[in-house]
């Protein structure tokens, strides 16, 4: 069933629920609840960066506020990503004869990274791991033009010098990748602001690019969407809840089962 | 320190070595003395500031960060000096002054007293962006733990300004930050620093591999390779040093030797523990495990001198008195070097006697026969030759005695680094403890990394992820099909291993698809090669 944003859908009790933009990926939603004039919202995974992929973020009062929080420590600051894509393109033009190879995931991040690019100005073709292509092909039917881009596999040599390749992270250092001539490795996440999380990686190139807030992102959104209660689930729940500890918030966490320990 | 933090972070996302000594040359060839040796010392970890301690920096982070986020950061980052890089709070007005140069940092850093070092350190971290401050933390506390070693920096050194690395090993020793005698002579302002007044490590005379080289034993000499380690004396003003390999001191470990050598010389020979496992029963020395057990000690106990005695058997005299022989040829030195032992005390000093033979066929068959005195091989060389320092070709050659072999299972495989991080290429291989038929199991005996063409390591690759049964994080275990002739120099009784045998210099010899795993060798004939 297809549903609009700021559409309000009845599910049954008495509840209504609606979907907010929550800046993530493409379609990402924040889901606000109602029953009986309480409101709750659950974010989902959210950013509050700007990405010309998607709608951004929308702050919206509530009584009840369930953050994520991937990045819920102090350390995490995820730099303006133009700052990162230019480190990447000077990368790049200093090693014409090499291939930078970007690993990046499949929904939105590489998405988001090349689209940047283009934002940034690089309008040559970028080359793509298969398993990027369909949602590639996805964002463009949703009208997010993401340019010339084309597959890896089966591209002459020549034309991946100088080129920007993107993959899945897994395909960064496996035989996937022994076809590019020489390629720099890059890695798009937000761990890269970790030294060990990039010495792990054994890349040559992070660059500190999430699809998640950060720590400044995640207390701002807090003090301004100003909730009577904050449940913190998803990611590193201790820090986040110190910090609303701190400043006197009512906050608890709320332990899921079945996520993925490290999200991007 | 911002030139510095840029070689650091650049250093931390280059793997190979070629690469790291690139950056530190490139580095050293356009900083201005004296930061660039300053930059020199952290790398060789020779920068101490008495005042500041990774408390102090723990401190300094107490008064600005709440204590349980910054023990939930510390815990992630896993190092207190990144930790605290990330979460310096920024100064709300512009910084007064630029970024501090290394210089500065360290005049800084020595005036300060241990109570006035947090106002200095924070006034410095308040001028730097998140890298500069990550590097003013590791410089400050002196421990960069950056995975670079001080015989990397000193290669880069010397490829920095075309000197020889040998050279710059010699007059190294007796210098200290920020090294601006050396980097004078490296850019020839100026002739080298003295060496001569000091009980200073010379380079060793190494020696090249024997290949197919046609040798004649008129110009040749012949001497045993013994199992031991390779050490330098050094006796100069009164005081005695015993140097390693690579050039470390090693005088405590080995006070009964640094005790035995009275008088000015320089000599070269092979560091022993006595026993009879080489060289026979007069005289005779333990096998290399022995002389392990006392390797690395900062102390030795009464008991274990009294127990594993060491000596030195000697090779090469390098400086008598105040006369340097190394350019003289080896025929002279040998005849100074033998007219020198009756001065030495024989307990602690022997000849490495030469080995009376003429032709090189008979020559092969005593090499033959020296598997079990646990002798390395055979030296040549050259009469002639002066004493350089480092390989040079047709002057001296060591003649290894052929390697043991075993079959053995593969049974783990990891990824390797660098230009093979795709490929598995570390591998554990292990040997049936018992019958296979009965219900034996393979136990590790040992791990090796190399003696395997490119050709054969995309083999070996391919092989890992076929006959993959688990994975360990980074480590597949293997169906265990794979049979390895893997060669080896020596194996030895150790406790650290389930098997409880170790290995020297274990490498892959041969991959033998043709042979099923259950015909692989038994522990019991690796430990009966035990020496």
């Amino acid at each position: 069933m297809p549903v609009e944003y700021h559409e309000q859908i009845t599910i049954g009790g008495g509840v209504t629920a609606t979907f907010l933009p929550a800046g993530h990926v493409l379609g990402s939603a924040q889901i606000l609840l109602e029953h009986a004039g309480e409101r709750i919202i659950v974010t989902g995974d959210y950013k509050r960066s700007p990405d010309p992929t998607c709608p951004p973020f929308a702050v919206t009062p509530c009584d009840l506020f369930i953050t994520e929080a991937t990045f819920g420590l102090p350390v995490f600051c995820h730099p303006p990503i133009a700052e990162e894509i230019g480190r990447l393109l000077a990368v790049r033009a200093a090693n014409p004869e090499r291939c930078v190879l970007v690993g990046a995931y499949a929904l939105g991040k590489a998405q988001r990274v090349i689209a940047e690019l283009r934002a940034a100005g690089w309008h040559a073709p970028v080359y793509l791991h298969g398993a990027m292509e369909t949602m590639c092909r996805l964002y463009e039917e949703q009208g997010v033009p993401l340019g010339d881009l084309r597959p890896a596999v089966g591209a002459a040599k020549a034309d991946l010098s100088g080129a920007i390749v993107i993959c899945p992270p897994f395909a960064l250092n496996d035989r996937w990748s022994r076809r590019l001539p020489d390629p720099i490795t890059a890695m798009a996440s937000g761990w890269m602001r970790v030294r060990q999380r990039v010495r792990q990686r054994g890349v040559e190139l992070p660059l500190i690019i999430s699809d998640h807030a950060d720590w400044h992102e995640l207390t701002t959104t807090i003090a301004q969407v100003n909730p009577a209660e904050t449940w913190i689930t998803h990611g590193r729940e201790e820090a986040l809840l110190r910090w609303c500890e701190l400043r006197q918030r009512r906050a608890r966490a709320l332990a899921l089962t079945g996520y993925e320990d490290e999200d991007d | 320190m911002k030139r510095l933090a840029k070689l650091l972070d650049e250093l931390l996302l280059t793997s190979s070595r070629n690469g790291k000594l690139k950056l530190i040359s490139a580095y050293l060839c356009e900083t201005p003395d004296p930061d660039r040796g300053w930059a020199l010392a952290a790398l060789t970890s020779a920068v101490d500031f008495p005042a500041v301690k990774a408390g102090t920096i723990r401190g300094l982070m107490a008064d600005r960060v709440d204590p349980v986020l910054w023990t939930l950061s510390r815990d992630f980052v896993g190092d207190t000096a990144e930790t605290a890089s990330l979460l310096w709070p920024e100064p709300d007005q512009a910084p007064l002054a630029p970024p501090p140069t290394l210089s500065e940092v360290v005049a800084a850093l020595s005036n300060a007293t241990k109570t006035g070092a947090p106002a200095v350190l924070s006034g410095l971290l308040d001028r730097l962006d998140t890298a500069g401050r990550y590097a003013l933390i590791k410089f400050a506390t002196g421990a960069l733990r950056i995975g670079i070693s001080a015989r990397l920096a000193k290669v880069a050194f010397a490829q920095a300004f075309r000197v020889q690395i040998e050279d710059v090993e010699e007059y190294w020793h007796g210098q200290s930050p920020p090294y601006q005698p050396l980097f004078a002579w490296a850019t020839g302002a100026a002739p080298p620093p003295r060496t001569d007044l000091l009980p200073l490590f010379r380079p060793f005379m190494l020696a090249h591999p024997l290949g197919d080289e046609k040798i004649s034993l008129e110009d040749y000499v012949a001497e045993w390779k013994w199992d031991g380690i390779r050490v330098q004396l050094v006796h100069v003003g009164g005081e005695t040093r015993v140097y390693s390999r690579g050039g470390d001191e090693i005088s405590a470990s080995f006070p009964e030797i640094a005790a035995s050598l009275p008088f000015p010389v320089v000599i070269d020979g092979e560091l022993l523990v006595r026993g009879s496992d080489q060289g026979g029963d007069t005289g005779g020395a333990a096998s290399f495990n022995a002389l392990q057990q006392r390797l690395g000690r900062k102390t030795v106990s009464k008991a274990m001198l009294a127990e594993a005695p060491a000596f030195v058997r000697l090779y090469d005299l390098l400086i008598d008195g105040s006369e340097d022989l190394r350019e003289q040829p080896w025929a002279v030195r040998r005849a100074r070097l033998e007219a020198l032992i009756p001065r030495l005390e024989p307990d602690r000093f022997d000849l490495s006697e030469t080995i009376p033979v003429s032709d090189m066929e008979t020559l092969a068959k005593i090499r033959a026969g020296a598997r079990d005195s646990a002798i390395e091989g055979i030296m040549l060389k050259h009469r002639q030759s002066p004493y350089v320092a480092g390989r040079r070709a047709g002057l001296w050659y060591k003649w290894k005695r052929e390697p043991l072999l075993i079959d053995c299972v593969l049974m783990y495989a990891q990824r390797g680094s660098g230009k093979r991080s795709s490929f598995y290429s570390d591998f554990t291989f292990g040997c049936w403890n018992g019958d296979p038929d009965t219900g034996a199991d393979l136990l590790p005996v040992g791990k090796a990394y190399f003696g395997f063409t490119d050709e054969e390591l995309r083999f070996l690759d391919r092989h890992v992820r076929q006959h993959t049964v688990a994975k360990y994080g980074p480590v597949r275990e293997t169906d265990r099909s794979l049979v390895f002739e893997v060669a080896f120099d020596s194996v030895h009784l150790s406790k650290r291993h389930k098997s409880g045998l170790a290995m020297r210099f274990p490498r892959i010899h041969r991959i033998r698809e043709d042979k099923p795993a259950h015909e692989a060798d038994r522990l019991e004939t690796l430990r009966a090669m035990v020496t």
